[in-house]
């Protein structure tokens, strides 16, 4: 909060093509200098209180609902935590491998949604209209049919590559989205022939595009570096899963890991179960979301990103090998060190994009997705996590269970959640860089504060947003809270 | 026994003399929508889905028996609309999500939805606040859900031979009860055809929640009713 009498606050709401209803304030103190910029995530959330009482494998199939984009996350994260209440963690072969597959296919349509639909119109359109500067596209042209009316291959692709996604989740969960695939101890379904074969024809298309999506962002990075480099950007720890064995980038199951700026290991392979030794979370007085810190380091310094560009810093390698290479040619940019760099999230999300396409060709054709043993029990417990990384980050599961099956308790840490600090940290930056001296608000800049958000997180509003205009509340307050001025702009 | 001969739109149906319309028509080939018709379980006549007119008076063909004669009319748009109407009634007055609900593809007040066009409800969702009982070890009874079709009482009393359950009040305060404190001080058992016999949600056998997948559950690819109409054209 702003300690002079003449501080203003500039308010933007809604954030546009980001998911839920965020608002972003601008608090400015008397000689126009930005004192603070805030994310705030003004939606409760709630499925932690409705689903209790409720029985345990109902769990992944409501709180998927949390999202559209990626509810095969929530499905699995919760799905795992089931495992362990049915004592059915070792999963059968095809039911792993049917799971893995279904999150590749995840990932692989919200990379693309994020990246051609969502980002690639703040990428493709310069002020003036072309590629000559960074992302200050005229607001008409920051959406996807605007891409589509100049790059329409690219924008076809983007839509292509969304629906392949989507086709390899509806054969492993029964439906494109909310699907009921993972049940506690396995799977419901594997995978046919016939589904494997359709998604086989389509395969090496998928990932010519793919590659040419990671050559899109790596070019426009390396194009742009002057203005990238600092945009948003700061340094800070970095927390995803890796591979358990030996540190690899794994997207379904592992062990947590962080390391530091300069990439020293801080939270050290430990077994997702103790996460409540690993992190903490804080409440601050002004959004619903809380913030999330590791636990040694305390709240001032223990915030983390995660997400495509954290999984980069902290896995030891990718076990695909067009990726791996590519995420050693990402690392040069920073000497090997962890890249902070904020709008490196689309390079590395293209570099998972990669990753995703190179696993699915490699699960297809493994003989264990038409095995039929696909459940799997053992001794009940009545406690169990389940964590997975998500397309936007590592996403926590935590349940209690009675012996009536009934949840008796549930805690979630979404992605956007780990993500929450450094959003705001972000959004402050850019609202430094680029407010500062001014006493109203030019459309180019509020979009700036969106693209910041957006190489986080981008989700649902994008689809009643992204087509059309860009709505936006802005307004300008003092520091007692009175409105001063606003401009509403449909 | 001796037969009879009625119409039903229009189409000559013999039947046998005391038959209900609705098993008269089943024999037929002609589907008669009902929800709280069960197997053999003595007509109940409560959810009105069935409801026909015979010689131009609406009746339940579940109740009523066929006469020498009768002219019945069944896929009237009138009758179509009454029935609409009740099935979206049942759907605002509990808590019927079907996005999440283990029953989706297996219920028959959904399938009837379907078979109707109901894509979402026309009137105001009550959302009652109703209870789950978890309590029995292999069954959970989920009021939410419950459309006081009376199948479980009736199929616990003349199937099972057992008084698991019982309406209790009235009127818009109508609702199950168990004859015990909870489900699990009954002497219910998952095997009972009470728990097979519930069209929806409500009594469930638990830890079996989305083991056949989307698209090959029973009505994911044939609507309700298709079998007693394919029978008829055979």
């Amino acid at each position: 909060m702003s300690t002079t009498a003449k501080t203003r606050k500039y308010t933007i709401l809604p954030v546009t093509r980001v998911e839920g209803h965020g608002k972003v304030t601008i608090h400015m103190n008397e000689e126009g200098e930005v004192e603070q910029a805030r994310l705030h995530i003004i939606e409760f959330r709630g499925f932690e209180r409705f689903i209790l009482g409720r029985p345990y494998w109902e769990v992944p199939v409501i709180v998927q609902r949390l999202c559209g984009i990626c509810p095969v996350s929530h499905h699995l994260a919760s799905a795992k935590a089931m495992d362990r209440i049915v004592g059915g963690e070792r999963l059968t072969p095809t039911a792993e491998k049917v799971r893995r597959l279904m999150h590749h296919g995840q990932m692989f349509q919200s990379h693309a949604l994020h990246f051609f639909h969502l980002s690639s119109p703040d990428f493709l359109f310069g002020t003036d209209g072309t590629a000559s500067s960074a992302f200050g596209a005229p607001v008409a042209q920051r959406n996807v049919l605007a891409v589509a009316g100049k790059y329409p291959q690219l924008a076809v692709q983007g839509v292509m590559m969304r629906r392949y996604g989507q086709e390899i989740i509806r054969a492993t969960a029964g439906k494109k989205i909310h699907g009921t695939g993972a049940i506690p101890g396995g799977v419901n379904k594997n995978l046919s022939l016939a589904e494997r074969d359709a998604l086989l024809k389509e395969v090496e298309q998928m990932l010519e595009w793919s590659r040419g999506a990671l050559a899109i962002a790596r070019d426009f990075t390396m194009d742009h570096l002057v203005e990238l480099l600092p945009f948003g950007s700061f340094d800070s720890n970095h927390l995803s899963l890796v591979r358990e064995a030996d540190g690899a980038l794994d997207l379904y199951d592992g062990v947590l890991r962080a390391v530091d700026k300069d990439g020293r290991k801080i939270v050290v392979d430990v077994n997702c179960q103790r996460y409540l030794d690993v992190v903490s979370e804080e409440v601050r007085s002004w959004s619903y979301m809380k913030f999330p810190f590791i636990k040694e380091l305390g709240p001032a310094n223990g915030w983390y990103r995660v997400g495509p560009l954290a999984r980069m810093n902290t896995c030891s390698f990718i076990p695909t090998p067009e990726a791996e290479s590519a995420r050693k040619e990402f690392l040069d940019l920073t000497k090997g060190r962890p890249n902070n760099v904020t709008m490196c999230y689309h390079w590395a999300r293209m570099i998972e994009l990669l990753h995703s396409i190179e696993s699915i060709r490699e699960l297809l054709t493994d003989p264990d997705l038409q095995g039929t043993d696909l459940l799997a029990s053992g001794p009940r417990r009545e406690e169990a996590v389940g964590v997975v990384e998500a397309p936007r980050g590592t996403l926590f599961h935590h349940y209690r269970v009675n012996r009536n099956d009934e949840v008796t308790m549930c805690n979630l840490i979404v992605s956007t959640t780990n993500n929450n600090e450094p959003m705001n940290r972000a959004v402050t930056k850019v609202a430094k860089d680029y407010f500062t001296g001014r006493t109203a608000i030019p459309e180019g800049l509020l979009n700036h504060i969106e693209v910041a958000i957006r190489a986080y997180d981008p989700c649902l509003s994008c689809a009643t947003h992204a087509v059309g205009g860009m709505p936006l509340i802005v307004e300008l307050c003092d520091a007692s809270g009175d409105v001063v001025d606003r401009r509403v702009r449909n | 026994m001796s037969g009879v001969t009625l119409t039903i739109d229009g189409k000559s149906v013999a039947a046998e003399k005391g038959q209900t319309l609705l098993k008269a028509a089943e024999g037929a080939g002609i589907y008669i929508p009902r929800l709280c018709a069960y197997k053999d379980l003595l007509p109940h006549g409560s959810c009105r889905v069935c409801s026909v007119r015979v010689n131009g008076r609406i009746q339940a063909a579940c109740v009523q028996t066929v006469t020498d004669g009768a002219i019945v009319e069944n896929e009237t748009a009138e009758l179509q609309e009454y029935r609409r109407n009740i099935i979206d009634l049942l759907f605002v007055e509990g808590n019927h999500f079907c996005m999440y609900c283990e029953k989706s593809g297996h219920c028959e007040l959904q399938a009837l939805a379907y078979r109707f066009g109901i894509t979402a409800p026309r009137y105001q969702l009550l959302y009652p606040k109703r209870d789950i009982d978890m309590s029995h070890p292999d069954v959970y009874l989920d009021h939410n859900r419950c459309i006081l079709c009376g199948r479980c009482v009736r199929a616990s009393q003349d199937l099972d031979h057992k008084n698991v359950f019982q309406f209790i009040e009235r009127g818009c305060r109508k609702r199950l009860q168990v004859n015990g404190e909870a489900l699990a001080a009954t002497d219910l058992q998952v095997t009972d055809e009470a728990v097979a016999s519930c069209p929806v949600g409500a009594l469930m056998r638990k830890r079996v929640g989305y083991s056949v997948p989307v698209g090959e559950r029973p009505y994911d690819n044939i609507p309700i009713g298709r079998d007693i109409e394919t029978a008829g054209e055979e």
